[in-house]
């Protein structure tokens, strides 16, 4: 499923004109977007949470060269799967 | 930010009712939760993949007690963030 079939859903399932439903998940994702770019975790009860690591620079070695290079400081986000939803994954899988 | 903080961010934006707000936040995950649970990817372009990945059967220890036992297959959900969302962060 990509956005644009999310949206969809959405439109069908909430009764929302499609334009909402866009705006609607737009809005969603954006959000999250910026609470991790202020450096907030988020947390979905029954989805998953989102935490953004942070990741000192430090030096290491070019793989091809194996020259010395600077490793720049980095933020990556990370992503734990929640209870709920784990537990419907795995549940589907087992019936298979 | 949990779930309340978007559903507050909807209501500003978009201008549903709080109701209204509430129950489309809870629509979207659960529309992403059954796409997922019947082992489709959700793929967000800007944000990121959502994977189901197959796990076999494997023998593990118990960190605990250092028993030997037998680890089931299981699906497990992985996130790879998007570079968009990368970016982001490190701007």
């Amino acid at each position: 499923m990509v956005k644009s079939e999310l949206i969809q859903k959405l439109s069908e399932k909430a009764n929302l004109p499609p334009k909402i439903a866009e705006i609607a998940v737009n809005t969603v994702f954006k959000s999250m977007t910026d609470a991790m770019v202020r450096g907030e975790g988020i947390e979905i009860r029954g989805f998953g949470s989102f935490k953004v690591r942070k990741y000192e620079g430090r030096k290491g070695n070019h793989p091809r060269t194996g020259t010395t290079i600077e490793i720049e400081p980095k933020r990556r986000p990370f992503f734990k799967v929640g209870k709920e939803l784990r537990e419907r994954i795995n549940k589907k899988s087992s019936d298979d | 930010m949990t779930k309340a903080d978007i559903i507050e961010t909807i209501y500003e934006k978009v201008g549903l009712s709080k109701k209204e707000s509430g129950q489309i936040i809870e629509l979207i995950f659960e529309i992403m939760r059954s796409e997922l649970e019947n082992g489709e990817k959700v793929k967000i372009s800007g944000f990121g993949n959502f994977n189901i990945r197959s796990k076999k059967v494997r023998r593990g220890r118990n960190p605990q007690t250092g028993e030997e036992i037998e680890i089931s297959a299981r699906s497990v959900l992985t996130f790879r963030a998007s570079p968009v969302l990368k970016k982001a962060l490190n701007n």
